[in-house]
């Protein structure tokens, strides 16, 4: 016979003001198999751990059921409690009587009550059935891989890597840096991004626990926490990248044009490229779409002036396994396309560019080498007009989320414009200025003032060519007036997405992602870097959008939890995972492919399935699937599952 | 109404004397509405401060004229005590009296040597400085 105690938590009034707990607690203490129950008014306080250590003591209990707050607060909290008064901690199970019983009912005080009680009773049944279990250990790999080489790829690389483990940095550009090497100067102390970005691009290049693997995908991962197995593809550069130089002349030879990625295509680049004078690394790459040779057959001309012959038209992509223990996610983000606002010409008026576009122009590496003039006739724009809000908070035909960075940078552009064209006019429609950080309203305000940018507030209806301007229709809510602006240029910024190959990532990586498609957190308040899935972890915009010194924040906080997790050699793998009853299983496969993590395999041998204790999480996808009904999950069988029903 | 925004119609002549007139950066003004919200006259105002600001910064002087706005500021100064930016909205209402009585083509409606001694010692100081601002050219 079990020896069960009942713990029944108030959690202050959260469940006393609702639940009648004598009635719940007379109920309990007479359910067979139960020798002891008491309440208490916080049983997570430390007197509350005593009193529970001190009644598995004097009662000699082997069972213990908490009827408290959800176990996603507390579990650990009293299995450990537990565990000092010697039971083994998979003998105490929690029943959640807050949020799923006390708030939910609180305008049906009895039926509350009475569901608390089954709940109880069940949760005791299942309590009776479980085994003491003794989690396994597993072997860490000392080894991180960080995907996504912008910013806030670079910090946790490089806080790993500082930290004393290695890092594999995975970036799908031929070169790091991200958008922020796209950036002219950044807000709000207006520093050049180059400047204080090139040091980063070096130390990682440079770094001796960093391997920096570009122009390269992660085609799979494996295994889980601790042992992650990864491929990655580095993409053909038809260039030996190992061997070049750098020195620049197949790219000033070769005779092929393409739009400029980079400068978003304000600009041409070669077939051959790099994609800005500071690129880490600097190696060029061939565009295989738009070099004559590898289309045609002709040309030949950079294979023709490389000295030390590293161009070589006949490489592949290359495919290699990895090992690590953690992964962190800095996917980044992508712009809301101009073809998306038909009513702003849909990306068919020249000098209607977008936030990215303006940086290029600014920037004294960009197609104007610093110059603010207009893509259509290379004048300078006497008056310009910054659309803030393009596709963001815009349910209906964009995106419903605020894209957090637009108040800053359109800010911030306009100053800098001001500061190029002394006697021109910069006009904001905006629909609210949300400057919320360190000297951001300062900066804002500074801006207006200084520069007298004019801000409407209110969003423009329509942009339309006019005698070589761009007619901007507008109004401004706050006079009530409808506002018409022949501007010379106009600046859109449009909303932020998560990165064209954010799905793809997170399939592979099999993580979940938000309504908006920006990875998910395991917590949006207390567990803001990691992800539903122990040892991956999330950095920048891939989350949500966010300005840099976040991104730089966020990151060096998951580099943090990777170390952390690195920090020792093994870890303790999950105790409630997957068996298989050999009798019944028939080999069908069919857990094999419902397993999330691979910790499924066939032996071929003795035709039975087999679990990897060291990979199942416990997710239960296994047990679902099995048709025989050989898969069970220890402590949560389905003998027990029916007898938890039975009291229900 | 549609305003058609040209560059320049935020230094006019208009806009330029109104800041030298007051005192007062317009641009410095975010449009919250405080100096609206306690002003002990903008119930019957026909437009209350904040917007009349607004149309200032906007160069908007036709729109202005003839507002009762500033005519029936008190000059309390109740929206100068609490503006979070620091603007003297009374003193733009001051700048906008003086500026649409000034270019009056009548001669002076008050001539300082035509006020009667007796009656000097009498008026107010500040309404006889405000009233020779206003009433003189």
């Amino acid at each position: 016979m079990r020896r069960i105690g009942v713990f029944c938590c108030w959690c202050g009034s959260n469940i006393a003001g609702v639940l009648d707990l004598d009635l719940v607690l007379q109920e309990a203490g007479k359910l067979p198999g139960v020798v002891h129950a008491e309440y208490y008014k916080y049983f997570c306080s430390q007197p509350g751990q005593d009193m529970i250590e001190e009644a598995i003591r004097d009662n000699e209990l082997d069972g213990v059921v908490i009827a408290a707050c959800s176990p996603g607060m507390h579990e650990g909290t009293f299995r450990k409690a537990a565990e000092r008064a010697g039971m083994n901690r998979f003998q105490l199970e929690i029943v959640n009587v807050r949020e799923q019983c006390s708030w939910v009912h609180q305008l049906d005080k009895e039926a509350a009550t009475e569901k608390a009680i089954r709940l109880i009773a069940a949760m005791v049944e299942k309590t009776k059935q479980n085994e003491p279990l003794t989690p396994g250990t597993a072997p860490v790999v000392q080894r991180a891989l960080v995907i996504g080489a912008g910013i806030s790829g670079m910090q946790a690389a490089l806080d790993i890597a500082d930290g004393g483990r290695e890092v594999v940095l995975v970036e799908k550009e031929p070169s790091i840096g991200g958008h922020m090497a796209q950036l002219s100067e950044t807000f709000p102390t207006l520093d050049c991004s180059q400047c204080i970005m090139t040091p980063r691009m070096v130390e990682v290049a440079q770094h001796e626990n960093i391997r920096l693997m570009t122009y390269s995908n992660v085609e799979e991962v494996t295994g889980s926490v601790g042992n992650f197995h990864v491929k990655i593809r580095t993409k053909a550069a038809y260039v030996d990248r190992d061997t070049c130089t750098g020195c620049g002349l197949c790219i000033e030879k070769c005779p092929a044009k393409a739009p400029s990625e980079f400068s978003r295509g304000l600009e041409t680049r070669k077939a051959i490229y790099v994609n800005s004078p500071q690129a880490v690394p600097n190696q060029p790459v061939i565009d295989a779409e738009h070099c004559m040779y590898l289309t045609d057959g002709k040309c030949g001309v950079c294979k023709k002036v490389c000295e030390i012959g590293a161009i070589d038209y006949e490489q592949t992509d290359r495919m290699e396994e990895i090992d690590v223990g953690a992964i962190v996610v800095a996917t980044g983000y992508d712009l809301y396309e101009q073809e998306n606002f038909p009513e702003f010409g849909g990306g068919e008026i020249p000098d209607v560019i977008d936030g990215l576009q303006f940086e290029r122009l600014n920037s004294a590496s960009g197609p104007t080498q610093g110059r603010i003039l207009r893509p259509s006739d290379g004048e300078e724009p006497k008056q310009i007009v910054f659309i803030q809000c393009c596709g963001s908070r815009d349910p209906e035909n964009g995106v419903a989320y605020c894209s957090r960075i637009c108040c800053m940078y359109t800010g911030k552009q306009a100053m800098l414009y001001k500061h190029k064209v002394h006697d021109g006019q910069a006009y904001v429609f905006y629909m609210d200025i949300r400057a919320g950080g360190k000297g951001y309203e300062e900066f804002i305000q500074r801006g207006i003032e200084e520069t007298n940018t004019i801000y409407f507030r209110g969003r423009v209806s329509r942009l339309y060519r006019e005698n070589g301007k761009v007619m901007v229709s507008g109004v401004d809510t706050l006079s009530g007036e409808t506002i018409e602006i022949p501007a010379d240029m106009v600046v859109l910024a449009t909303a932020i997405l998560p990165s064209r190959g954010a799905a793809e990532v997170a399939d592979k990586l099999n993580i979940p992602t938000s309504d908006s498609g920006f990875f998910a957190e395991a917590h949006v308040k207390l567990r803001p870097v990691e992800t539903q899935r122990r040892g991956i972890f999330l950095a920048g915009c891939g989350q949500a959008p966010k300005d840099i010194p976040d991104s730089v924040a966020q990151a060096g906080c998951a580099a943090s939890k990777a170390l952390g997790l690195l920090a020792s050699r093994t870890l303790t793998t999950e105790a409630q995972v997957a068996v298989v009853d050999e009798e019944r299983c028939a080999a069908c496969g069919m857990c094999v492919t419902a397993c999330p993590y691979g910790s499924r395999t066939l032996d071929e041998e003795r035709n039975v399935a087999e679990v990897d204790e060291s990979l199942c999480e416990g997710c239960g996808a296994c047990v679902a699937a099995c048709l025989n009904k050989a898969c069970e999950l220890k402590n949560l069988t389905s003998r027990q599952i029916s007898t938890m029903l039975g009291e229900l | 109404m549609t305003l058609r925004l040209e560059r320049g119609t935020f230094t006019t002549t208009f806009t330029q004397r109104l800041k030298e007139l007051s005192g007062q950066d317009l641009f410095t003004c975010y449009q919250c509405g405080k100096c609206s919200a306690g002003c002990p006259s903008a119930s019957v105002m026909e437009t209350p401060p904040h917007a009349v600001v607004r149309l200032a910064w906007l160069g908007q002087e036709k729109a202005l004229r003839g507002l009762n706005t500033y005519w029936l500021c008190a000059a309390c100064l109740t929206c100068d005590l609490r503006c979070p930016k620091g603007i003297d909205v009374s003193r733009i209402m001051e700048a906008l009296r003086v500026m649409f009585l000034r270019p009056r083509e009548e001669p002076d409606m008050v001539a300082p040597d035509s006020l009667p001694k007796d009656m000097l010692s009498r008026i107010p100081q500040q309404a006889l400085v405000a009233g020779l601002r206003k009433y003189t050219k």
